[in-house]
């Protein structure tokens, strides 16, 4: 029973880090249809800044708050250096466009930081919390905790903000979002700023329970794309549910049946819910632009 | 027109392999051609697949490593020689295709992209924790090509180096062969449709999900092919041929070069081929100008190198 | 098409430009970046610093050492690739490289071929078993790390263990060759389970190990953030069972991601490197080990690793075999298979035509983590 109990607390922890990642997606999909695969950069951005600037001698949470606010910065240039001028282009060449930005920024990095691994201290302590025999250090209720916030934070942004409508409007139709007299530059710039800001405060989250390290990225970046898409790309909840969803499928799979084919089991299950859900668990049926 | 232009988009491109080695200063330009060759091979069936039908599969590295794995592990389990081993391969990695390919082709955009991926890291996972099989993350040997001490004997003395730039060339010659022949095909001009509008495409009375089948389990045969000759030349295999990045590399090369033409692809295959070997000079900042290439040409010239570049000298569309 | 062949042919000129005259060519293929950049990066700067340095003092019998050095991302194609490069157009005498096993074997083929030298820094026992006649390499075999964790077990009256390890080829090499040796010193694995190179959470397959009957050590080979994880998880669930970390994660970087207090108790395999400080004067491998970590620490500003040992030895062999062989790819091996008893950081070194690794397990020492240093077990 205690050992239930450790599996599903190891499920939600890792879960909730994947759920901070697909809700990163979120926000850029909403505004552009464009998934973004540099979104796992922006997580090691906002842990490797972190880490940098902490040990330059800044407090944590100033350390933190700077690399949010770096991070978003570079959200805002990817956009507007990157994706803005290739406006219109087809679905393929805008993935190999966010691909190629990763790649760069993964370079930028290994030559701004270094090829170590860090890692700064857990908020917390690392003191575990019992729980019914089962442990939970306290580092995972930030975690957790983050990613629920940040999902309230996006659903009523979407659902109860002018602004967040706006998102939505334009990509839905960007002329007609424009001719009701929406700034569609503005709104993404926003959507940019925040995606990356929501990415990098996963990194800080994250850091003291997985390392952080410049290539870091890229596996996180593939979880969270999986995460997403199984819960359906584009709406908070399916990021949450999703993300919770493939670490729980991780970690009961690694406890009961075999910890080598726990990412193999993950991977079959998001298979045969997309053949019975072809839009996800939440998705909503929209027209596709490939 | 039409005919005369596949025909000499061939001839080309087969000058073009024949005439290169003039200038070669060293035996590695041979290995460095080989390569793009073969990545030419599994990018061109990757035209099929996204430039024809329209359709994206980040999981193509899974057939190559299918095949791949296949001139591993048939000689040395099933006594098959390594030439037989390749159709081995190839015929696993069509059955495969067809088997994941039914219920995944029904998957739109990214939801196409995801499920290829799983499938994609389902093969490397296995290649990778069947350990007692495959030798793990680690490898496994590949027995060389009897073909080479054959035409030894025949008196014909090539190093490995021009052995391999040449069978590659021929394979891939082959492939660009099937491919410029399927674009003119009543089928090639059914998935083009496809491709421009799926909806359309049915009203004219297409079968839409066999045709993005059709497509899907040719450019997984070359895809396979192409992992079978690379392992042959490697004499060893390991995971990372299906993985996640050999996948990613293989749709940047037919995107980067041109996914609507062929000799795109190829040119393509070439430019990342050669790009980190270059590079080399400044390795240090590699992957700072790979994620700069990419991103520019996908900005200035959207269509892929080839076809833009060759739109703008003439001066019209395509 | 005239373009296409124009920049085909530009890219070809670029690419021989590099190709120049030298005194004594030294080519490397090491993966300084990529998912292996753990092993590469200290290699690469371990190499480029020793070549200055010998360079500086004047080269080998007057003659300066040319480095050649490529990245080749952890990726075996690439390895093949830049190895090939480095015989057929550099033209150099003898390679040092291949940082994972992976790399390794595809790289010496190449050598094979073209009848160069070629030290490996990878670790599986493949690599010089069966003994190939150009193939060298330092770091001990996985196994040899397997045998010294059981002898040390086997003091402590240690039978039944639960195994973690990394699915990366590190990990999963040490597993397969743990397994394999573990019979040999009575010790029977009452569970093995594995977790991904970038897995965030190890509790689940802790939970089974410790929730097996019997156990009485756990043993984790791995390297990378996994071992760090491992660590806390098992201090988290207060898991009361001696851990056992292989060499690859023998570096103070280590004690500092699993935190001083998680990694209390841990015992692992490591070299005179990481212990230089504490070794005894009369210790042979001391004056090597301590001027290593001090050029190293001081130039590049991060504590040195096992693996820049492992390149460090493998220098230090081809560069004295040089000092006879010359710029003779063949005079080169033959004096490398003659060295005898070569101080290195990593142990020392005797090559003979059936040993192509000339280490004994001696080389390892049983190293124990307390209060946050290195403490020697034996």
């Amino acid at each position: 029973m205690d050992a239930l109990l450790q599996f599903m607390l190891s499920g939600v922890t890792v879960g909730a880090v994947y759920a901070l990642v697909a809700l990163g997606f979120t926000i850029i999909y909403n505004a552009s249809d464009v998934v973004n695969f540099a979104q796992g950069e922006f997580v090691m951005l906002g842990g490797m800044i972190t880490v940098f600037t902490y040990q330059a001698g800044l407090p944590l949470p100033l350390a933190a708050v700077l690399a949010i606010a770096i991070t978003s910065l570079v959200g805002v240039a990817l956009n507007k250096l990157a994706l803005e001028p290739a406006r219109g282009a087809p679905v393929v060449s805008l993935i190999i466009i966010t691909i190629g930005a990763s790649i760069f920024i993964r370079g930028a990095a290994q030559l701004i930081f270094d090829k170590q691994l860090h890692r700064f201290p857990s908020f917390s302590g690392d003191a575990p919390i019992h729980i019914f025999g089962a442990t939970l250090v306290p580092q995972s209720l930030w975690v957790i905790g983050g990613a629920v916030l940040v999902f309230i934070a996006l659903w009523l942004f979407f659902t109860k903000t002018l602004t967040g409508k706006a998102v939505l409007a334009t990509a839905n139709n960007r002329l007609a979002a424009q001719l009701v007299g929406i700034n569609t530059g503005w709104v993404m710039t926003l959507s940019f700023a925040l995606s990356a800001a929501i990415g990098a405060l996963a990194g800080v989250l994250v850091t003291p329970i997985t390392l952080v390290g410049y290539d870091v990225g890229v596996g996180l970046a593939l979880k969270g794309f999986a995460a997403a898409m199984l819960g359906g790309m584009g709406n908070p909840k399916g990021a949450l549910v999703g993300g919770i969803s493939l670490g729980l499928l991780e970690a009961l799979t690694a406890g009961y049946l075999s910890s080598q084919y726990k990412d193999a089991v993950a991977f079959i299950v998001i298979l045969a819910v997309l053949f019975v859900m072809p839009q996800g668990l939440f998705g909503k049926s929209t027209t596709e632009r490939v | 027109m039409k005919l005369s232009s596949k025909w000499m988009q061939l001839a080309a491109l087969a000058v073009l392999v024949a005439v290169l080695p003039l200038f070669f200063p060293s035996g590695y330009y041979y290995r460095v051609g080989a390569l793009i060759f073969v990545n030419g091979l599994a990018v061109t069936g990757l035209v099929i697949l996204i430039g024809y039908a329209g359709q994206i599969s980040l999981g193509h590295a899974g057939f190559a490593g299918i095949g791949g794995y296949a001139c591993a592990l048939a000689p040395a389990h099933l006594g098959l020689p390594p030439s037989l081993s390749i159709l081995l391969g190839a015929v696993i990695s069509a059955l495969l295709a067809m088997l994941i390919g039914k219920p995944i082709l029904r998957l739109r955009g990214y939801y196409l992209a995801v499920a290829t991926l799983g499938f994609g890291i389902l093969v490397s996972m296995v290649l990778t924790n069947e350990r007692a099989l495959t030798g793990g993350p680690d490898g496994m040997a590949v027995q060389g090509l009897a073909l080479r001490k054959i035409l030894r004997g025949w008196g014909w003395k090539l190093t490995s180096g021009e052995f391999w730039y040449i069978l590659s060339a021929l394979a891939m010659l082959v492939g660009v062969w099937i491919a410029l022949n399927l674009f003119q095909s009543a089928t090639g001009r059914a998935m083009r449709a496809l491709h421009g509008s799926e909806v359309a495409a049915r009203t004219v009375g297409i079968d839409v999900a066999r045709l993005k089948l059709q497509a899907f389990v040719i450019s997984a045969v070359y895809a396979s092919v192409a992992g079978s000759l690379l392992a042959l030349q490697n004499q060893f295999v390991t995971p990372d041929i299906a993985g996640f990045m050999h996948s990613i590399e293989m749709v940047t090369m037919a995107v980067l070069g041109g996914v609507g033409s062929v000799l795109g692809a190829v040119t393509g295959s070439a430019i990342l081929t050669l790009l980190p070997q270059v590079l080399t000079v400044f390795a240090e900042y590699e992957q700072l100008v790979l994620g700069l290439v990419m991103i520019l040409v996908m900005i200035f010239l959207p269509r892929g190198l080839l076809p833009s570049i060759a739109a703008k000298l003439k001066g019209r569309g395509e | 098409m005239k373009l296409l062949m124009t920049t085909a042919v530009s890219a070809l000129v670029v690419l021989g430009s590099t190709a120049a005259m030298a005194d004594i060519k030294l080519g490397a293929s090491l993966s300084a970046s990529g998912p292996a950049a753990f092993l590469g990066d200290p290699e690469a700067k371990t190499i480029e610093m020793m070549v200055d340095q010998i360079n500086e003092a004047g080269g080998i019998n007057g003659e300066k050492i040319d480095l050649v050095l490529y990245d080749d991302g952890g990726d075996p194609n690439k390895a093949r690739t830049f190895a090939t490069r480095l015989v057929e157009d550099d033209e150099v005498v003898a390679i040092i490289g291949g940082s994972t096993t992976g790399t390794t074997m595809s790289i010496l083929s190449v050598a094979e071929d073209a009848e160069v030298p070629f030290i490996s820094l990878a670790g599986a026992i493949q690599i010089i078993d069966p003994v190939r006649r150009w193939v060298f390499k330092t770091p001990h075999t996985d196994r040899m790390a397997c045998e010294k964790i059981f002898s040390d077990m086997q003091q402590k009256g240690i039978t039944k263990i639960g195994m973690i390890s990394g699915t990366d080829g590190f990990g999963a090499s040490m597993q397969a060759q743990c397994k394999d040796v573990a019979p040999k010193y009575a010790i029977e694995i009452l569970a093995d389970e594995t977790y991904g190179p970038q897995d965030a959470d190890m509790t689940p397959q802790l939970t089974k190990i410790r929730n097996t009957d019997g156990v009485q050590a756990i043993l984790n080979p791995g390297f990378g953030q996994g071992p760090a994880i491992v660590t806390r998880n098992k201090a988290q669930l207060g898991i009361d069972l001696p851990l056992y970390e292989s060499h690859g994660v023998a570096s103070d970087g280590f004690i500092k991601l699993a935190g001083a207090a998680a990694a209390e108790g841990v015992r692992l395999p490591g070299t005179a490197l990481l212990v230089a400080a504490i070794l005894p004067d009369s210790d042979p491998q001391k004056p090597v080990v301590t001027a290593y970590k001090a050029a190293y620490e001081a130039k590049y500003g991060e504590t040195v690793s096992t693996f820049g040992g492992y390149a460090h030895d493998a220098v230090d062999l081809m560069t004295n075999a040089m000092k006879t062989g010359g710029s003779d790819p063949a005079a080169i091996r033959d004096a490398l298979e003659a060295t005898q008893g070569y101080v290195g950081t990593t142990g020392i070194y005797s090559f003979s035509p059936e040993d192509h690794l000339g280490l004994d397990l001696s080389a390892f020492k049983m190293l124990e983590i307390r209060d946050g240093g290195w403490t020697l077990i034996d």
